[in-house]
């Protein structure tokens, strides 16, 4: 996911409270880790299967730890975190609604972003030219793509919807800019703050 | 080119004298006692560049180099010399590295096998059981002898682990940098009872002589080879020993007896015997005990959060995949008490096959971790 700026992260880095505990899932190389440490003088915690990553979350002097969030997070105490982060990581798990589920007992509140694909350019590679769209965002073949559960930024609002997830705020993003205007069309990258309906719902 | 650039190169252990009394956990006093030590690197003035290595069950002070007086020098090398020298992971060049024999030890700490300056003859069984703590108490006079405030880091593998956390619990101010590697936050009855067949197989022995085996010029070898060969066989993993041996044969053909015939049998008895030839029996025991009564969480009615709530170090945790005497799963209970109380934590779980002794292995992703986290400690 290195190799060209990633524009969600000025989002989650503006959406972070000051001195929030993070979690972030699948952290990569820590980037974003890095980031909000720095801007947001976060305590900070990624998740990273990668073993090239952990290393390198470890050369940041990051707090790393190396396992398979599919397989649940067990590590993490109920409401853990102030936000758990899902960058660019959600469509390529398997077991999408359980991952939300686990996000939101562990964490107050999550930032997920999410490629958009119902942006034009993938709309017009598949409507238009009858392939699987391949951009510099998503630049994997069908055969070779870790990403298995693609998502609009429509469907993911009627997820949340329906599985009484609240969302809390939404940006869509073209080329690095916030687009309000026809966002499912328009927008590469979506970044949605959700948090569980029973954190607002909860009887007094 | 021998020894190699990236070596300590040769050392020699110095044995440090402690006068005043240290009391045991289980009540017992030890009024002096010997500590044998190597050190690697140079102790910078600040005195803030030291780290402490903890050893295992069968280990001792000789961590890294070669000693130059050896019958072979080359095979003289210290237990874990993959990680330690100028350029390793563990890097001479910036860190003081204090290896140790521990208190119980048979390398020249004072142990059961030493002279108890009370009755003139060596302790054996006299001498106290030594627990993790015990062990941690004595090394704090260590750090104190060196003008050690503070250890940029401790590290240990499986016991060795054990008694890196424990300092992080019991002296929180006196360590940094916790790095504690197919460790576990207590033993499992399965643990336990492997230790236990162990230890029959030693005072079953008939010439254990109840520990003082000593002054019948005898030592329970058969004992030794036994426990050795079960430990060996809980140190391994079924992988790797259906890769190693198989079910080769040494002959051709079945021999329809008892002798040694698979080549796995030859080799278990080869690690037995050549354990029986220089461990101590008493030791051994002493070892094996540490490791079944450590369980920092008892203190705090078996909440090993609770145990963890004081220490401000940074910790690196890490297991390997085939390990089944202490699993990943056990590391990651280590890891869930420290992000309860939202510690500085990492966490590896590290592809092997080499069991529970991998964490000596110079494992390419193992080493690399252990550089970065090394790297990433200011001194």
């Amino acid at each position: 996911m290195s190799g060209y700026v990633r524009p969600d992260f000025d989002v989650v880095t503006a959406w972070v409270p000051h001195g929030a505990t993070v979690l972030d899932l699948g952290c990569g190389d820590g980037e974003l880790l890095t980031r909000l440490q720095r801007e947001r003088g976060i305590k900070g915690y990624g998740v990273e299967i990668d073993d090239a990553g952990v290393v390198a979350c470890l050369d940041r002097g990051l707090n790393v730890l190396q396992a398979n969030i599919e397989s649940g997070l067990n590590l993490f105490a109920d409401a853990a975190f102030d936000v758990v982060i899902l960058s660019q990581t959600l469509q390529a798990t398997r077991h999408t609604e359980a991952l939300v589920r686990e996000v939101l007992r562990v964490g107050k509140s999550a930032i997920v972003t999410l490629p958009n694909f119902g942006h034009w350019s993938v709309r017009w590679q598949l409507g238009v030219g009858g392939r699987m769209p391949v951009s510099k965002r998503l630049p994997y073949q069908w055969y070779d793509t870790p990403n298995v559960h693609f998502s609009t930024i429509k469907d993911f609002d009627v997820f949340c919807v329906e599985k009484g997830i609240a969302v809390e705020r939404r940006a869509a993003l073209a080329g690095g800019r916030e687009v309000r205007f026809l966002p499912n069309v328009r927008a590469e990258t979506a970044v949605f703050q959700i948090r569980g309906a029973t954190a607002n719902t909860r009887p007094v | 080119m021998f020894p190699a650039f990236d070596s300590v190169g040769y050392v020699s252990p110095q044995t440090i004298a402690f006068d005043s009394p240290l009391t045991f956990a289980s009540g017992a006093t030890l009024n002096r006692y010997d500590l044998t030590v190597e050190t690697y690197g140079e102790l910078n003035a600040a005195r803030s560049n030291a780290v402490l290595v903890c050893h295992a069950l069968s280990g001792h002070h000789h961590v890294a180099g070669f000693y130059q007086d050896a019958p072979d020098p080359a095979k003289s090398e210290g237990w874990w010399d993959n990680l330690i020298g100028p350029g390793r992971p563990l890097d001479t060049r910036k860190f003081f590295v204090i290896g140790v024999n521990n208190l119980g030890g048979c390398h020249g700490s004072t142990g059961p096998s030493t002279i108890n300056p009370d009755t003139q003859r060596r302790y054996g069984s006299d001498f106290p059981i030594v627990t993790v703590t015990d062990w941690v108490r004595s090394q704090v006079r260590l750090a104190d002898h060196f003008g050690i405030e503070s250890f940029a880091a401790i590290l240990g593998g499986s016991l060795g682990g054990m008694q890196a956390m424990q300092w992080s619990i019991d002296f929180p101010e006196r360590v940094r940098n916790v790095l504690a590697i197919a460790a576990a936050p207590k033993l499992s009855a399965e643990n336990i009872g492997f230790n236990e067949v162990a230890r029959q197989a030693i005072r079953t022995d008939p010439d254990f002589h109840d520990g003082h085996f000593y002054q019948h010029g005898v030592v329970p070898k058969r004992g030794l080879r036994l426990s050795r060969m079960l430990g060996h066989l809980t140190y391994l993993s079924d992988d790797l020993m259906g890769e190693k041996f198989g079910r080769s044969l040494k002959g051709a053909d079945y021999k329809f007896g008892f002798e040694p015939e698979f080549e796995v049998e030859k080799y278990l008895r080869y690690q037995g015997d050549k354990f029986a030839g220089y461990f101590d029996a008493n030791t051994y025991l002493l070892m094996t005990r540490a490791l079944d009564y450590f369980d920092p969480a008892q203190a705090f009615d078996g909440n090993l959060a609770a145990a963890f709530a004081n220490s401000t170090a940074k910790y690196f945790i890490a297991a390997f995949t085939s390990d089944w005497r202490f699993s990943p799963a056990r590391s990651k209970e280590i890891v869930s008490a420290l992000l309860a109380n939202k510690h500085d934590v990492s966490f590896a779980e590290i592809e092997s096959v080499e069991g529970h002794d991998s964490f000596l292995m110079p494992i390419p992703q193992y080493h690399a971790l252990l550089r970065a986290a090394f790297d990433g400690i200011k001194v």
